[in-house]
């Protein structure tokens, strides 16, 4: 699909100009740059006077470069996709995939494309972007030497590692060069960074900076390589190829990465006659108009001041100025420049750079902490009179970042002691600046140019989250970077309308749901009446009874309907079954990863047929059975334990099914035994009570068809064990699971997924999945990991021990149930009559049951009246 | 007043529910522990439109005590009937009382 045409308007029934009196607007490349000045074109009050044209010489439309590497984690572009063909055809623009424009015609306003076509356009909006620089140097067009720009790079390049590819090396150790450092690791590789500078990240920061950011990316096994400058790449001896470096040292390395920086884009414009820079770069003015007042160039091929911008947030400034300075009239913006201050997370390790980080301002002081022990370097760089602050270096801890930035952009006063702001509090140093001091104009979202005034709008209009936020305003959907930032301003903005913040789970337990889980477990309580006489007040009600009694069971995993519990048993779980619309319930036996015998699902056939039941199987490989009034629950369940089931526990909070491919037992593919997997992790955790469902995946190869990425546990299997994803969810709100660890042997899984199960049990809120649960997690992945795989908290012993008592206090309820004779009285619709339902009514529909309508029913009461 | 008996009292477990059949009407009857307090109302839930509520949890909301019924838990007080989420919607209340070990109902 190369092409898509336009949805053209209907002329004849609008006063919106026809297509044919549109304004073409053309948009050469559709990166993320190109992508914000069609949104922003289509966001102005003018956009039904133009028609919007834009080409792409990559397959697919604009996606988030900035976290390609996110690529890797979950082999599909779709969660980069910033757009997709259908919005932008619903929104009236006609994309141009695969095909790039070759040339422009400027005098007769005519681009031709190179598979021929020839379009007129009234404006022209360049957005070509920039080039990978390669150094030019002999072996750099050798086999498996890439560069690291698009998803096709990308794919290239886990190809290679496919084939078997050990070693990889990127020249260049910029924040791109260590971005696909971290890409190879993760691949498997081993990874090395070779950098022609004496420090890393050379132009953010400075050498103390820099030479503690080698140390600690070191300490995750890469290599760094620094003045290293490569002179040619030959024929290896141990690998595919052998980097040789101008002082007479080598590297052997099967793939190479070239990220030596980027080169504007700027070859049609040159080819056209558009003025370009010494250098390189499509000059342009304010307005980022070129030397052709209808040719605009916006982003990475845009030269302003002779400076090219290789960060997305200038050129989605140059965006909205191309787009205001086309539909605006009198009222455009102007382009005067970017910060370029940046904050990032590489390989773990957090660093920022803000303004003048190298203190080449003359006159300005500096201020350094360094902290050997801790990995914290910190520096400040502030005016002569210091009274204001002109630039940071942070590494290994950037909180800070959001006060300085602030500091710097909006010129605030520095304290009379500017080392306060990085000196740790305990020596007397202020932790920063509050949200509350911030001007006004003060930009929070740089990405999308989001001021703090923009947000306390939208907290007027009723914003009430950081979650509000961020669909209202965009604001922290780019970089992600200023969320902490954000966070604490809505935070205060709602606190200052009086707005209570209150993690209490209710009015009946001043305490949020992992304070009473520890308390529960420290003082070993037992019943809920306990502990709403020891912490509580009152009688309890429907959010605390079935949250403590969830707690209860995880803690202890008692049957959870003895009489202490039984009353704060949610709708589901208080009769072991899924209640349906009419009142009726769900059966689902447990058919641990999907595995069935023929006899036992003929058992479940002819249970089906003898209670007329409508039978569906569900997506986690099992049958549900629909349609069982309470009183034939035991029986139903009477014949289903005879013939070898358990409950399913559809209904609880709880472990639901671990979904798995059919693995290497018959797979042509399959690397490892998947449902024999499955099949033991479902047996283990099968009761395991949690704070929500909890849903596994074993896929036997990578290529993944029990979609273990999408579930709360995701296993997949390598050549060398297994890989362990988690907190991914389907849903609502689909979430890709993170690679949690990789190569793990089965008994390490398995002491992994206990300790981490029990630790989500023990700190997520109420009805929190895993998946929402990572999202809030102070500290996320990277803390995770500490506490579950290096046991940064001490806690692991612990968890297993929990885990054990779980699995060692296992029951499946339905066969308990049975036996006990008062527990099956509750099973009928009355108390003191046999029978069921009369409101129950059900017709047929493709051969089964269905509950019948409302209008259906009264009909069919009264003819059976 | 026409008093039926349903049940003896430990046939409902404390701090839940049963229906009850009384005169052609379907009754959820609640304990309450551990006051041992009996509630009686109508087990239609007109919001879910099932005969649902003796199924549903007891839930103390301010000095309240309702039900939450268990499709889409909307709350009944349990001694007028009214819907909290909705005051337009209700649902009958019924004399119950503990008698000599037997719960008896009037509707």
């Amino acid at each position: 699909m190369s092409e898509l045409a336009a949805v053209s308007e209907p002329t004849a029934v609008s006063n919106k100009p026809s297509a044919v009196d549109k304004q073409k607007v053309i948009v050469v490349g559709n990166g993320m740059v190109g992508h914000q000045f069609i949104d922003s074109l289509l966001h102005s009050d003018q956009r039904d006077l133009y028609q919007i044209i834009t080409f792409s010489e990559e397959p697919r439309v604009a996606y988030d470069r900035m976290h390609l590497t996110d690529f890797f984690k979950t082999r599909s572009a779709e969660p980069l996709a910033m757009t997709t063909l259908e919005k932008y055809q619903n929104q009236g623009v006609s994309v141009h995939l695969d095909d790039k424009v070759v040339a422009i015609d400027p005098a007769t306003k005519t681009v031709t494309s190179a598979k021929g076509q020839s379009l007129n356009y009234d404006k022209l909006v360049l957005a070509t972007g920039s080039f990978p620089f390669v150094p030019p140097i002999e072996g750099n067009d050798r086999n498996n030497c890439f560069v690291y720009r698009t998803i096709e790079d990308l794919e290239m390049i886990t190809a290679a590692a496919e084939n078997g590819a050990k070693i990889g090396a990127v020249v260049g150790g910029g924040l791109l060069g260590l971005e696909a450092a971290k890409a190879i690791k993760d691949l498997g590789l081993e990874a090395h960074v070779v950098e022609f500078a004496p420090r890393l990240m050379a132009v953010q920061v400075d050498d103390g900076g820099g030479s503690l950011l080698k140390d600690k990316i070191k300490d995750l096994g890469v290599g760094v390589h620094l003045s290293k400058a490569t002179s040619r790449i030959i024929a290896g001896e141990q690998c595919t190829h052998r980097m040789e470096f101008a002082d007479g040292a080598h590297l052997e390395t099967d793939l190479v990465i070239f990220s030596a920086g980027i080169r504007p884009q700027d070859e049609l414009a040159r080819q056209s006659g558009l003025s370009i820079g010494e250098r390189g770069g499509i000059r342009v003015n304010n307005q980022c108009q070129t030397s052709d007042k209808n040719i605009y160039a916006i982003g990475e091929c845009a030269l302003w001041n002779g400076r090219v911008f290789g960060l997305v947030a200038p050129g989605y400034a140059m965006a909205k100025v191309a787009a205001s300075h086309i539909s605006g009239g009198e009222q455009y913006l102007s382009f005067e420049g970017a910060d370029l201050s940046t904050k990032l997370k590489l390989m773990g390790v957090d660093v920022a750079s803000i303004g003048d980080a190298q203190g080449i301002t003359p006159g300005a002081k500096i201020y350094t902490y360094f902290n050997q022990p801790e990995e914290v370097y910190k520096k400040i760089v502030v005016s002569a009179d210091n009274k204001l602050l002109l630039g940071a270096v942070l590494v290994g801890d950037a909180a800070d970042y959001g006060t300085l930035l602030q500091y710097m952009l909006n010129e605030i006063t520095l304290p009379e002691f500017p080392e306060s702001l990085i000196l740790p509090s305990s020596s007397g140093g202020q932790t920063g600046l509050g949200v509350a001091a911030l001007p006004e104009s003060a930009q929070i979202c740089s990405c999308h140019d989001i001021s703090k005034g923009d947000i306390r709008a939208a907290i007027t209009a009723g914003c009430c989250s950081v979650g509000d936020i961020k669909g209202h305003t965009k604001a922290g959907t780019g970089c992600g970077g200023c969320i902490p930032l954000l966070t604490s301003l809505v935070n205060h903005e709602l606190t200052e309308l009086g707005v209570e913040v209150s993690k209490d789970l209710c009015e009946h337990f001043p305490y949020s749901r992992q304070e009473l889980y520890h308390l529960v477990r420290v003082e070993k309580i037992k019943s809920f009446e306990v502990l709403l006489d020891k912490h509580g007040s009152g009688q309890g009600c429907e959010i605390c009874k079935p949250a403590v009694g969830s707690i209860l069971a995880s803690c202890w995993n008692e049957y959870v309907l003895k009489d202490e519990h039984i009353g704060l048993q949610d709708t589901n779980d208080i009769y072991l079954g899924n209640m349906q619309k009419d009142g009726t319930y769900s059966v689902v036996p447990r058919i641990a990863g999907g595995e069935i015998t023929p006899d036992k699902l003929i058992v479940l056939g002819e249970v089906a047929k003898e209670y007329g039941l409508y039978t569906k199987i569900t997506g986690g490989q099992r049958v549900d059975l629909f349609g069982a009034q309470l009183h034939q629950l035991p029986p139903i369940w009477q014949r289903l334990v005879e013939a070898g089931f358990e409950t399913g526990h559809a209904y609880g909070k709880s472990l639901r099914t671990v979904k798995s491919c059919v693995g290497s037992t018959w797979c042509r593919y399959g690397v490892d035994d998947s449902v024999g997997l499955a099949i033991e992790l479902e047996n283990r955790y099968k009761g395991l009570r949690a704070p929500h469902k909890i849903k596994f995946g074993v896929s036997g190869c990578t290529r993944e068809c029990a979609e273990a990425q999408s579930k709360d546990i995701g296993v997949i299997a390598t050549e060398h064990g297994w890989n362990l994803y988690i907190c991914g969810n389907g849903g609502m709100k689909p979430r890709h699971g993170d690679l949690f660890a990789t190569d793990l042997d089965k008994a390490t899984l398995i002491q992994t997924i206990d300790r981490l199960l029990m630790f989500y049990i023990r700190t997520a809120d109420r009805l929190q999945r895993t998946s929402v649960w990572m999202d809030n997690l102070e500290g996320g992945l990277d803390y995770l990991r500490q506490v579950i795989l290096d046991d940064s908290l001490g806690l692991s012993g612990e968890l297993e021990a929990e885990m054990n008592l779980n699995i060692d206090n296992y029951e499946c309820e339905w066969a308990a149930t049975l036996k006990d004779a008062q527990k099956l009285k509750r099973f009928g619709h009355f108390i003191n009559a046999a029978g069921g339902d009369s409101n129950i009514v059900f017709v047929e529909e493709r051969e089964q049951i269905r509950p019948a309508f409302e209008h259906e029913k009264t009909n069919l009461i009264a003819k059976a009246g | 007043m026409n008093w039926t008996t349903v049940c003896q009292l430990d046939e409902i477990s404390p701090n839940t529910g049963v229906c009850a059949l009384v005169n052609g009407q379907q009754v959820a009857i609640f304990r309450q522990a551990p006051s041992q307090t009996l509630y009686a109302i109508g087990n239609y839930d007109p919001a879910g439109k099932a005969n649902v509520l003796s199924r549903g949890l007891l839930a103390q909301l301010g000095t309240v005590t309702s039900v939450a019924s268990p499709l889409y838990k909307h709350h009944y007080c349990l001694t007028t009937g009214i819907c909290q989420e909705d005051d337009s919607l209700s649902v009958p209340v019924y004399p119950v009382r503990l008698n000599d070990g037997r719960v008896e109902v009037a509707a």
